[in-house]
């Protein structure tokens, strides 16, 4: 038993990882309809910035703002380039585009910054406390603290600020935003910049626990499964949904895997949005879409 | 909210046949009579590194395309098929040695096509980017069943697997004329078929489905069915190009050559080609196939071998592939394939009112 709750807070906590990528996902979907892709490059790309000044000698703090400077830069040329020109697009048309914004993410990233694994670290040591009869890494906990506090920031940040009503506005009509005087590019890449900045904190506590390297991408895929399960427009449902596919993915892996011969942690979450996706089509927290001719 | 043209069809109209239909055709018929004659004349560089990779990722992206560019639906495990296609049809050859090569590739397209509903059946609920998102599932599980499972390939211990017999009818096809005799054939033979779906009862409500769902449940198109056939046919499409890839192209494979990079590298060629336009499928994946080489080409004619290695150039096509996706979604939705015929019927008109002159 004492096994099981183990496998099942050790899946948890790895849950919240997941959670922090997926919410960068829904910050955009809620805001411009736009399913980006390259969400998971801008984790790559925000930890490979990072580590760069880092190796520099610049002090946390600096590095930081440099990468929040860089991201808003990334958000700018972002949506005068891409998104302006397809605006009013089909979604879909408008994923393919968010695809190749990846490549070029990843690609000029590595360009710029190389190929290799860096180390990352954040000073946290990973040691292990005990609670009861389990033991938590402290940087789990850690994680999961910097995880709450951003959903706080940003739920804040929706509710009540006069710039959160108006994504929200934008989310909800975006001719009727427009027609009060809600400015779409500037909504465009202020939402870019918050994606930008939740995939920092994501890069730094992912990067931080496997190198910076290219895989942080195939990670940050993880989410995607988790958007499926959450619902692509709803922030509690990315984070529910991010906590069940860590906690399932870790306890099959932990008693499928042995009977299958190997690890099942590749796939597993994608099978279970899949097997998801049979029974509630609209995830968790999703609203059915009612079709007109 | 308005429906325009998607990434999907929309633009897909078939057309009556018409002169420029009839000047198409004769085209296409030149083009095939060209491509069939090209071992005679070229070096086996040209087509064992060029027209080979060309073909087969090229009727991959027609897979993909009767899915995507017809019936509507994005997949991004493309490749997955591929696999299952490789090492179906390995399997086949190895295990039924009584079966011919050709028997051996529909079987193995058949199974893929069955793997293909299995994975397809999510659509009759779904679609979009879940739909998108859900068979990335595809492409990670089976790429995990052909690593994990060493029975796939035959125990070899480096888990790779080589076509244990490459010939028709007595011919031995392991030459790279005989390969590429069977690729040619192969890719001729499909891309007549997959013509003949589109302009079939099928291919028409594809299109229906994709334009607008509901209205073509109205007409009493099955919309449920009509998808899981497109993800069979299309799994079948991918399926041979599979065995085309593995077995004439790297000849010796591995779960690997078809990961997710492969997949997506299948939705450029169809995006960068033009959707909903076979023709246009290899050229897109021309363009695929070639710009790595141009590159290593540039990089040597510059002088700049000691600066550049290999990581620099993938990531440069990196960029290239990401810029040349976001500027045709923007300027050329189409794709390379209707940039081609604008300025071929362009430079058709001015050579007609030079010589009314």
């Amino acid at each position: 038993m004492d096994l099981f709750l183990q496998t099942l807070v050790a899946g948890l906590l790895a849950g919240v990882m997941y959670s922090s990528v997926a919410l960068g996902f829904v910050l955009i979907y809620q805001a411009s309809g736009v399913f980006n892709f390259a969400q998971g490059s801008m984790v790559l790309l925000t930890a490979l910035t990072y580590v760069s000044f880092v190796e520099t000698g610049a002090p946390f703090w600096l590095a930081l703002l440099a990468v929040l400077a860089v991201m808003v830069v990334c958000a700018v040329f972002i949506e005068r380039l891409i998104l302006r020109p397809l605006a009013n697009r089909n979604p879909m048309v408008l994923f393919v585009a968010t695809l190749g914004l990846s490549y070029i993410i990843q690609g000029a990233a590595q360009l710029a910054m190389g190929t290799d694994v860096h180390m990352l670290d954040l000073g946290i040591a990973d040691d292990s406390v005990q609670i009861g009869n389990l033991s938590l890494s402290k940087f789990d906990l850690f994680a999961t603290a910097t995880a709450i506090v951003l959903v706080a920031v940003i739920s804040f940040v929706f509710n009540r600020t006069r710039i959160g009503i108006s994504l929200r506005a934008v989310a909800d009509d975006v001719v009727a935003a427009q027609s009060i005087g809600i400015q779409l590019p500037r909504i465009w890449r202020i939402v870019w910049s918050v994606a930008g900045f939740v995939a920092l904190a994501a890069g730094l506590l992912w990067g931080a626990r496997q190198g910076v390297q290219f895989s942080l991408t195939l990670s940050a895929l993880k989410a995607l499964p988790v958007l499926i399960i959450g619902g692509f427009s709803s922030m509690p449902g990315a984070i529910i949904a991010g906590l069940l596919v860590g906690a399932t993915e870790s306890l099959a892996d932990f008693y499928l895997g042995p009977l299958v011969q190997g690890s099942v942690s590749t796939w597993f979450a994608y099978i279970l949005a899949l097997l998801f996706l049979l029974i509630r089509p609209t995830g968790l927290f999703g609203e059915r879409a009612i079709e007109r001719v | 909210m308005e429906i325009e043209p998607s990434l999907a069809a929309g633009t897909a109209v078939v057309p009556p046949r018409s002169r420029s239909e009839i000047l198409k055709r004769s085209a296409i018929v030149a083009l095939a009579v060209a491509a069939s004659l090209a071992p005679l004349g070229l070096s086996d560089y040209w087509i064992n590194s060029i027209l080979i990779p060309m073909l087969a990722m090229g009727l991959a992206g027609v897979g993909l395309n009767l899915l995507m560019g017809y019936a509507g639906c994005v997949s991004l495990g493309s490749a997955a098929f591929m696999a299952v296609g490789a090492f179906a049809a390995y399997n086949l050859l190895l295990r039924l040695p009584v079966l011919p090569l050709p028997v051996v590739m529909i079987l193995a397209g058949l199974i893929a096509a069955a793997v293909g509903v299995l994975f397809g059946l999510p659509s009759l609920r779904i679609k979009g980017f879940y739909l998108a998102a859900s068979t990335l599932g595809a492409q990670f599980f089976i790429e995990w069943l052909f690593t994990n499972f060493p029975w796939f390939c035959n125990y070899n211990l480096s888990l790779v697997i080589t076509a244990p017999r490459l010939q028709f009818f007595g011919w031995n096809l392991r030459s790279p004329q005989g390969r590429y005799l069977m690729v040619i054939v192969t890719t001729l033979s499909l891309v007549t078929l997959a013509y003949s779906i589109i302009r079939s009862r099928i291919g028409r409500e594809w299109i229906a489905i994709s334009d607008k769902e509901t209205a073509a449940n109205i007409i009493g198109i099955n919309v449920g069915s009509r998808r899981l056939l497109a993800f069979a046919v299309s799994s079948f499409y991918c399926a041979i190009a599979g065995i085309l890839w593995g077995f004439c192209y790297l000849q010796t494979s591995n779960a690997f050559s078809f990961n997710l990079d492969k997949s997506f590298t299948i939705l450029f060629i169809v995006i960068i080609g033009g959707t909903a336009s076979i023709l246009g499928n290899f050229i897109g994946a021309a363009f695929i196939v070639l710009t790595p080489i141009f590159l290593d080409l540039a990089v040597a004619r510059l002088g700049l071998t000691d600066y550049v290695n290999i990581g620099v150039t993938t990531n440069l096509q990196r960029v290239l592939f990401g810029v040349m996706i976001i500027y045709i979604l923007i300027k050329e939705p189409n794709g390379l394939y209707r940039l081609l015929q604008r300025v071929v019927t362009s430079l058709f008109s001015q050579y007609r009112r030079s010589s009314a002159v």
